[in-house]
C-alpha cells in the first residue's frame, strides 16, 4: 500500500511541476493552430528561432478553436489564427474578431486567396480532387466532373464527407457556380445513387485504398502523405478540369485577432514570414500543398497551381455561406445516410 | 450494517461537515450545467422551435438506442470477466487481470478505425486471412459492438473489486453443496455484485449519452454527431447538450431508484488464500468468451497500430523518441493528479449518501452524474465562459489546475459510484466497535475504513485515471499552450495521416496505461490471489 501511495503522490508532484512550467507569463505571441503540429511546428519554430520571438502554440482542431476564441471574447490570450480551412476564420471575420492586415502581405498572394476585407489571407491550398484506387479503375475512366458521378455507373461507387469542412467548403463553391437548387439536386441525386458516406477525408482515402470504393471526394493532400508512409498504396490523385467545383481550391488561411494588442506587429511579422520564400518552399516540400506567394512551385509530381482549372470562387464567401450549406446537406438526406 | 440500516429508517441527520462538503462538491460539478441552463433560458421559445428544426427526436431516440444496449451487453461481458477473473480456476487468469481494464482506454476512433482497418471490404483481415468480401463496417451494430468492446471495464474493475472483499464462505457453502459453478455464479456472484453491476452500467450509458469519436467514424447519427456538426452554432450545441443532461439525469435517478444500497453482505479483509470455482466442463467456453472479447478489443488495435508503425518506418516516416516520451509522461502526470483529486472530491459524498437518507446528498450526486453526460468539447467551453467571467479568471485560466478540474467534473462520477460501493461495504459495526473504544473520526477513517474502502478506491481511482488519459475535447481546449498528451498527439497524427505516429503513439499508450492499471487496481488484490 504505502509504494502505491508514494506512487501516486510523487505523480501529483509532477503534475504541479508541470502547471508551474506551463502557460507563460503572457508575453510571448500566441498562436492558436487548426493545422496540426506535425504539419506547422517545424515551421514556426523557425520562425521563433529568426525573429527572436517567443512563442507559445495551442493546437486544436479549426472550427473548436474559432469557437473557443468567440467564447474567450475579449479576454482572449490568443493573438493569432491559423486555420487549416476558410470556414474556420471566416466565422471569426463575421464575428469581427480579425484586424486588418496590411497590404503589403495581401498582395502577395492572388485576389481570390485573401479575404475581400483584407482581414485574412490564405499561405497554402490543398486543392479537392477525385482519389481513385488504380486496381479497379483506369486513369482515363475517372470522371472529370463532380457532375457525372449521379450516372448509373458509379451507383454505389463513391465516398464522400458530408459533415466535414471541406467536403463542406466544396459544396458552398459549387452553390456559388450553380446556384442552391441545382446543388441540392446533385447531392440528393449523389444519396440516390447510393454514395457512401465518411467521417473526413481520411477515412475515404482508407475505403478506397481498400477497394470499399472506387473513388472518393477529397483533397489531394492526403493521398501524397499516405504514399510518404506506404509507397505501394493503389490510389492516385485525379485534378479535375474545366473548373469543376469539384477542383476548387482550399486554403489554410493565417489572420491577427483583436485581442493581440501590442503583440500586433509581432503576429503581421509571423504572417509576412509564413508568406515568405523560405516558409512557401516548406509547404511545398514538407506538407504537399500549393504555395501561394514568392513564386514557389509545388512538389513535382503536382501540376503547377496556374495550370490546374480551378473554379473562380472568391474563397471569401465561404465562412458566410456554411449555415446555407449545412441546411442543403441535410435537406438533401446525406448527412443521416 | 444493521446500525447504518437503523439509522437509515430512522433518518438520522448526517454530520454538518459531511453536508456541507457535499453540498460544495455538488455545487462545483454543477457549474456547467448551470451555464447551459442560463444559456438556453436565454433563448426563450427560440429553444423548442431549435429542437424541432433540428428534429432532435430521431437523433435522442439513435442515441438511447446505442446507450441502453451497450449498457447491457457490457454488464453481462463485464460481470462474466471479473467473475473469471477472481474467482474460478480460468486458465491465464493472472494475465486477464492486468489486460481486461485496458480497452478502456483505447480512445475510442482509434478503436473504431482500427476495426475498420481490421475487418472492413479489403481490410488486413481479408487480405491476410483470405476471407472473402467482409460487410461495410458501420453504423448501429459496428458502434454497438464497438463501444460495448471498450466499455465493458466501467462494468469489469467495480465488480472485479467489490468479489475480490467479497468473504468466499458464501460460495464456499454453495460449492460445499454440490452447486455448479453456473448455479454458484447465478445465485451467489449476482446477487451480491448486482450493485457494483449496476453503478457500472451506468457509467456506460452515461459514456454512451456523450460518446462522439466511434459514433462519428461508424456513422451513426446520434445527438453527439449532431452537436459537434453544428459546433460553430452555440444555440443548436447548448440546445441539445441539455437535451442529453436531462436524459443522462433521468436515467441515473432510475438507477438510483432500483439500485438504492444494495450491498447485501459486508466486505471483510480479504482472506489470505481464497476458495476458487473449479470451472470443469465450463473451462473450454470460458476460456473462448474471454479470448474472444479481450483478444477483439486489445489484439486487434494492437495489431492494427504496429502494422501502421513498421508500415510507416519501412516508408519515409520518422519517429523520435521524445515525440512519444514527453506526452506520455504528461499524460500520466495527468491522470494520476485527475484520479486523486476525483477520489477526494467525492468521498465525503459517498458518505453522505450511503450513510445517510440527504436531499442534498441526492441532488449533488445528480450534478456529479450530469458532467460525465455533457460532450468534452461542452463542458470545456462552458468552463472557458465561467472561469473568464470570474475574478479568479487571470489565476486560472489556461492553466494545469483548471484542466484537472475539468477532468474531475467530467470523470467524477465514475469514482463516486466505486466510492459509494467501497462505502457500502465497510461493516457499521467496526466503526461503532472503534467508536466505542474511543477513537475519533479521523482515526476510524485512517484505520478502519480507508483499508477497506482501498480495492473500491483504487478501482474509482483507475477509472478516472484510465478515462483521463484519453480524453481529448476538453483537453484540447482547456490545456495550456504548448501541452502535449498522447491523445492529443494521436488526434493530431490521424487527422493529417501520419499513422506510423499515430499508431506508436496508441501503442505507448497501452503500455503506460497497463503499467498503471497494475499498480493501481491490480496489486490491491494480491492479498486474495491464489
Amino acid at each position: 500500500m504505502r509504494p502505491r501511495f508514494v506512487a501516486l503522490a510523487a505523480a501529483v508532484a509532477v503534475a504541479g511541476t508541470l502547471a508551474s512550467c506551463g502557460g507563460g507569463d503572457g508575453s510571448e505571441l500566441t498562436i492558436y493552430s487548426g493545422r496540426t503540429k506535425e504539419l506547422v511546428e517545424p515551421l514556426l519554430e523557425r520562425f521563433a528561432d529568426e525573429t527572436g520571438i517567443d512563442i507559445a502554440v495551442k493546437y486544436g482542431d479549426s472550427a473548436e478553436l474559432a469557437l473557443l476564441i468567440d467564447t474567450e471574447g475579449d479576454r482572449s490570450p490568443a493573438d493569432v489564427f491559423f486555420s487549416q480551412s476558410p470556414g474556420a476564420i471566416g466565422f471569426l471575420d463575421g464575428r469581427g474578431r480579425l484586424v486588418e492586415l496590411p497590404a503589403g502581405v495581401l498582395d502577395a498572394v492572388p485576389e481570390r486567396f485573401h479575404a475581400r476585407d483584407g482581414d485574412w489571407v490564405g499561405v497554402s491550398g490543398r486543392v479537392r480532387v477525385i482519389v481513385y484506387n488504380t486496381r479497379e479503375t483506369a486513369p482515363d475512366e475517372v470522371p472529370d466532373s463532380v457532375f457525372d458521378l449521379t450516372g448509373p455507373e458509379y451507383r454505389g461507387r463513391v465516398g464522400l464527407a458530408p459533415t466535414n469542412g471541406s467536403f463542406q467548403d466544396f459544396v458552398t463553391t459549387m452553390r456559388a457556380l450553380v446556384g442552391d437548387d441545382r446543388t441540392l439536386e446533385w447531392l440528393t441525386a449523389m444519396r440516390e445513387n447510393g454514395a457512401r458516406t465518411y467521417p473526413n477525408n481520411i477515412a475515404i482515402r482508407e475505403a478506397v485504398a481498400r477497394g470499399e470504393i472506387d473513388f472518393g471526394l477529397v483533397n489531394h493532400y492526403y493521398n501524397e502523405q499516405a504514399k510518404a508512409e506506404d509507397p505501394d498504396t493503389p490510389t492516385e490523385n485525379h485534378f479535375l478540369p474545366g473548373g469543376d467545383p469539384g477542383s476548387m481550391i482550399l486554403t489554410a488561411a493565417v489572420g491577427v485577432l483583436d485581442t493581440a494588442g501590442d503583440r500586433r506587429a509581432d503576429a503581421e511579422r509571423l504572417v509576412e514570414f509564413l508568406l515568405s520564400r523560405e516558409a512557401q518552399e516548406y509547404f511545398a516540400e514538407e506538407t504537399f500543398e500549393y504555395p501561394l506567394a514568392a513564386g514557389v512551385e509545388p512538389a513535382t509530381d503536382l501540376p503547377p497551381l496556374d495550370q490546374l482549372e480551378a473554379p473562380p470562387v472568391d474563397l471569401s464567401d465561404l465562412g458566410g455561406g456554411l449555415e446555407r450549406t449545412r441546411e442543403l446537406i441535410r435537406d438533401s438526406g446525406l448527412e443521416r445516410a | 450494517m444493521a446500525t447504518a440500516a437503523a439509522r437509515l429508517r430512522a433518518g438520522a441527520g448526517a454530520p454538518p461537515a459531511l453536508a456541507v462538503a457535499a453540498v460544495v462538491t455538488g455545487a462545483a460539478f454543477a457549474a456547467p450545467l448551470a451555464y447551459l441552463c442560463w444559456y438556453v433560458l436565454g433563448l426563450g421559445s427560440g429553444f423548442v422551435e431549435l429542437l424541432r428544426a433540428e428534429d432532435v427526436a430521431g437523433p435522442l431516440r439513435r442515441t438511447l438506442a446505442l446507450a441502453t444496449s451497450v449498457s447491457a451487453s457490457a454488464a453481462v461481458v463485464g460481470t462474466l470477466l471479473a467473475w473469471l477473473a477472481v474467482r474460478t480456476d480460468l486458465p491465464g487468469r493472472r494475465v486477464l487481470r492486468v489486460v481486461a481494464p485496458l480497452p478502456l482506454v483505447v480512445p475510442s476512433f482509434v478503436g473504431a478505425f482500427a476495426l475498420v482497418a481490421m475487418f472492413a471490404p479489403g481490410g488486413l483481415a481479408e487480405s491476410v486471412l483470405g476471407i472473402d468480401r467482409l460487410p461495410v463496417i458501420e453504423g448501429f451494430w459496428a458502434a454497438w459492438a464497438v463501444l460495448t468492446l471498450l466499455t465493458y471495464p466501467y462494468v469489469y474493475l467495480p465488480v472485479a473489486a467489490r468479489l475480490a472483499a467479497l468473504p468466499p464462505s458464501l460460495e464456499e457453502s454453495a460449492r460445499a453443496l454440490g452447486r455448479r459453478p453456473a448455479a454458484v455464479f447465478r445465485t451467489i456472484v449476482l446477487p451480491q455484485t448486482s450493485g457494483a453491476m449496476s453503478a457500472g452500467a451506468l457509467l456506460v450509458f452515461l459514456y454512451c449519452l456523450s460518446e462522439f469519436g466511434a459514433v462519428k467514424q461508424l456513422r451513426y447519427d446520434t445527438l453527439t454527431t449532431a452537436i459537434y456538426s453544428a459546433r460553430v452554432d452555440r444555440d443548436v450545441g447548448l440546445s441539445l447538450s441539455l437535451v442529453l443532461a436531462a436524459a443522462a439525469l433521468a436515467v441515473a435517478a432510475a438507477e438510483r431508484r432500483v439500485a438504492r444500497r444494495r450491498v447485501l453482505t459486508e466486505a471483510v479483509a480479504p482472506a489470505a488464500t481464497t476458495l476458487r470455482v473449479a470451472l470443469g466442463r465450463w473451462r473450454l467456453p470460458a476460456v473462448v468468451f474471454t479470448v474472444g472479447v479481450v483478444g477483439t478489443a486489445l489484439v486487434v488495435p494492437v495489431v492494427v497500430l504496429a502494422h501502421w508503425t513498421v508500415r510507416g518506418l519501412l516508408g519515409d516516416a520518422e519517429l523520435h523518441a521524445p515525440d512519444l516520451i514527453r506526452p506520455a509522461a504528461t499524460s500520466a502526470a495527468l491522470g494520476a493528479a485527475a484520479a486523486a483529486a476525483a477520489v477526494a472530491a467525492v468521498l465525503p459524498l459517498a458518505f453522505l449518501t450511503t450513510r445517510y437518507r440527504s436531499a442534498s446528498g441526492e441532488a449533488a450526486t445528480a450534478m456529479v452524474v450530469t458532467g460525465f453526460a455533457l460532450p468534452g468539447l461542452v463542458l470545456a467551453l462552458a468552463l472557458v465562459y465561467l472561469v473568464l467571467e470570474s475574478p479568479l479568471a487571470d489565476a486560472l485560466y489556461q492553466t494545469y489546475g483548471l484542466l484537472v478540474f475539468a477532468y474531475v467534473v467530467h470523470f467524477g462520477t465514475q469514482a463516486l459510484g466505486a466510492a459509494q460501493v467501497a462505502v457500502g461495504g465497510v461493516p457499521a459495526r467496526l466503526d461503532e466497535a472503534a467508536r466505542a473504544l474511543g477513537a475519533g473520526r479521523a482515526r476510524r477513517l485512517a484505520t478502519v475504513q480507508l483499508p477497506l474502502m482501498r480495492p473500491g478506491l483504487l478501482a474509482g481511482a483507475g477509472l478516472v485515471l484510465l478515462s483521463t488519459m484519453k480524453e481529448l475535447p476538453a483537453t484540447l481546449i482547456l490545456a495550456p499552450p504548448g501541452t502535449e498528451t498522447l491523445a492529443t498527439r494521436i488526434w493530431g497524427a490521424t487527422e493529417d495521416g501520419f499513422f506510423a505516429l499515430a499508431g506508436s503513439a496508441a501503442l505507448v499508450l497501452l503500455a503506460v496505461s497497463a503499467v498503471l492499471t497494475y499498480v493501481l487496481t491490480i496489486g490491491p488484490a494480491a492479498g486474495s490471489r491464489s
